[in-house]
């Protein structure tokens, strides 16, 4: 028998002659339901160490401090820290707490989750720029109704009980407007 | 052709982990070594190439991270090969044929330290036929061994002198991860570690990271007083069906080898062979005479980052040849399993 | 805001930060017709093999000729037994292998084919294995449809 290619996923849009499906004669039966598709489990487990700067931003997460490092020649200071300046490409040596009040930058109202770790739909997500900071960080808004979220909001993070806290991301559960100004747009530029 | 060379060469002191730093901590020093050394800041880069995995670390995008230490902001030109840096030197040195680039700056890296490195390197095999086998990468490279011992094209005692004169000559390579060597009686005395593989015969698991400048014609005489000139250079792939490959030649190395006018005589070899039995297979490919230096360096068996082993080899004669030791010299990169993608590079001293 | 830490370039004495990471590749990979014949037939258990443009019988099968890059046409039942052609020893395994005792890796050409397919032995020890041993496979007792429906090969007999 022949295995009859059109059953199968088209894997090719390339002209007639330059490309051709193998369709070879086949010596066996192979059954009704010749095998098309095979899911092959696999993980790989890793002992992950964040390097110096993520290990002193992490620490600084389980004190509730959002600890960002300064760029030596620009001034500028980034969070989370590297441990080095994407724009001068040197180490930053200078940790420089910001925050925790912070602007949205940018937002998405999402309604289809992925994840376990996934909120509730729909949720918003958003880009937190910390007073201080030359650029945001990632997280979800709470608190507000999703469709009143605005770029420029004020807002500040709500912390895992302290008895919760560690060396995480998760220690900020999500962010929620504070009772201050919108910051304009154009104060925003060059950090969106 | 355009006259190109290597300027300047970095490496890091490669250690079994580098465990305290991410990639980009691990690889800034080095790249920067390899800019200053030459005087020159991005801004004096037109292309700049890396070579990494995201597998080895288990870090996503690992490259983009490690771009930070580049600088690449405001956004420069830029490319990734997910393979040994040789072969992003190799595409940086086509873009500078092209005469879109006078200069590139080429780097690679991996922290292989956080995960089991043999059962990673199986990931690259065929997914069908081979992957879900999870065969680990010392038994896959101990089938060539057997092979090759087989068929009396190599022995035990060979294999060990390997890697005793790889690892004493690591002796003056202080970027060596593994120096010095029992002798070869003694290491052949050891048990196999998985037979016909003694722990000898196997390369380090390695951290670190190389950084290269090129440039072509003026551009280079100005930046280096002895820049190591790029006389020829290829690479060549065998099967990935290793049950359809001899294992006991390597005919990518032989046609890579001629292709880039590996003819006359050297002064140095450096091949990047990682199991002591791929060494001669590689100067079997090449056709070198008696009289080559072969890795002074110590090689992959001294040091054997991921992705930067076979680059290192073309950085270690460039490096010779920069500092006047040494005229002329052919460096051999390897990617895959089983030598199966192989680069031979030619480089030379001189106007 | 504003608090200037000057930062140590080293952990501090506090140790390093560790976290175990697990990265998994769930693929759903299509087979196409010649992969999907071979494994369809090993539920079966059966082997295929595919005849190249000069004559010889490629197992496991490959779509297009290795030397021309043709399309090839016919595949061809090769047997269940075969020659080891080389092996290693793997003296603990490592999670996701076929065996979970140490054992041997191999290239196996079965009886039929002209190319070796690449598998893993299980043999008492690394004694017990030559090269040129003759070797036949273990079917899984639960085929799906995949290489590891060969669960190994054993050794036929004595060693040659």
């Amino acid at each position: 028998m022949t295995v009859d290619p059109s059953e199968d996923r088209s894997v090719s849009v390339l002209p007639d002659d330059l490309w051709t499906q193998p369709t070879p004669s086949v010596p066996v039966d192979l059954g009704d339901e010749p095998v098309r598709r095979q899911v092959v489990p696999g993980s790989m487990r890793y002992d992950y160490t964040p390097g110096l700067a993520s290990s002193r931003f992490l620490r600084g997460l389980a004190e509730k401090r959002i600890l960002g490092e300064r760029c030596p020649e620009t001034g500028e200071v980034y969070v989370p820290p590297r441990g080095v300046s994407p724009v001068s490409g040197l180490p930053t040596t200078e940790q420089v707490e910001v925050g925790p009040s912070a602007t949205i930058t940018a937002f998405c109202v999402v309604h289809i989750g992925f994840g376990v770790n996934a909120p509730p739909t729909p949720f918003v997500s958003a880009l937190f720029l910390p007073d201080g900071a030359a650029v945001s960080l990632y997280g979800t808004m709470g608190e507000i109704p999703y469709d009143e979220v605005r770029i420029g909001m004020r807002v500040e993070p709500v912390w895992v009980d302290d008895d919760q806290l560690t060396e995480s991301m998760e220690n900020i559960r999500y962010w929620r407007p504070i009772d201050e100004p919108d910051v304009p747009a154009e104060q925003l530029k060059g950090h969106m | 052709m355009r006259d190109v060379a290597i300027v300047s060469v970095a490496q890091s002191q490669h250690r079994r982990a580098a465990a305290e730093l991410n990639e980009v901590e691990m690889i800034q020093p080095v790249i920067r070594a390899a800019l200053d050394q030459v005087g020159a800041t991005i801004s004096d880069i037109d292309f700049t190439c890396s070579g990494s995995s995201d597998y080895l670390a288990g870090q996503a995008f690992s490259f983009v991270m490690t771009l930070d230490a580049v600088g690449a902001w405001p956004p420069i030109v830029e490319s990734h090969v997910e393979m040994d840096g040789a072969w992003a030197l190799y595409e940086a040195w086509l873009k500078i044929q092209t005469g879109a680039a006078d200069t590139a700056f080429v780097y690679s890296y991996s922290k292989a330290s956080p995960g089991d490195l043999p059962r990673v390197m199986s990931r690259m095999l065929d997914p069908y036929y081979a992957g879900p086998l999870w065969p680990d990468s010392v038994a896959y490279a101990g089938l060539q061994a057997r092979a090759m011992l087989d068929a009396g094209v190599t022995t035990e005692q060979r294999m060990a002198e390997v890697a005793h004169r790889n690892r004493e000559a690591a002796r003056n390579n202080p970027n060596a991860q593994v120096v010095g060597s029992a002798s070869v009686e003694d290491l052949l005395a050891a048990p196999m570690f998985s037979d016909p593989l003694r722990v000898h015969d196997c390369p380090p698991i390695s951290d670190g990271g190389v950084a290269v400048v090129l440039a072509a014609g003026d551009r280079a005489r100005d930046w280096a007083e002895r820049p190591a000139w790029i006389r020829g250079i290829d690479h060549r792939i065998d099967s990935h069906q290793v049950g359809a490959r001899d294992l006991t030649t390597a005919p990518s190395v032989a046609i890579a080898a001629q292709r880039a006018g590996v003819d006359g005589a050297f002064d140095v070899a450096e091949v990047h062979a990682p199991f002591t039995h791929q060494e001669q297979l590689v100067l079997d490919g090449l056709g070198l005479g008696d009289d080559v230096v072969v890795n002074p360096s110590g090689g992959a068996l001294a040091a054997n980052p991921m992705m930067a082993a076979g680059l290192i080899r073309l950085g270690e004669v460039a490096t010779r040849i920069m500092d006047g030791s040494v005229g002329r010299g052919v460096a051999h990169a390897t990617a895959g399993q089983l030598l199966q993608q192989n680069l031979v590079c030619v480089l030379e001293g001189g106007d | 805001m504003g608090v200037t830490v000057t930062v140590d370039d080293s952990t501090g004495g506090e140790g390093l930060l560790r976290a175990p990471l697990v990265i998994e590749y769930p693929f759903n990979r299509t087979t196409g017709p010649v992969v999907g014949a071979f494994v369809s037939a090993l539920r079966d258990r059966r082997v295929l093999g595919i005849r190249a443009a000069d004559g010889r019988v490629v197992c496991p099968p490959v779509e297009y000729d290795p030397q021309t890059g043709a399309p090839l046409e016919e595949m061809v039942e090769v047997a269940a037994t075969g020659t080891v052609t080389t092996w290693s020893w793997v003296p603990e395994a490592r999670e996701g292998q076929p065996l979970q005792t140490p054992h041997a890796l191999a290239l196996v050409q079965l009886d039929g084919a002209d190319t070796s397919v690449l598998h893993v032995v299980d043999a008492p020890g690394p004694e017990a294995l030559s090269t040129g041993a003759r070797v036949r496979i273990r079917w899984a007792a639960e085929p799906t449809g995949a290489i590891t429906d060969i669960e190994c090969f054993e050794l036929d007999g004595g060693a040659s």
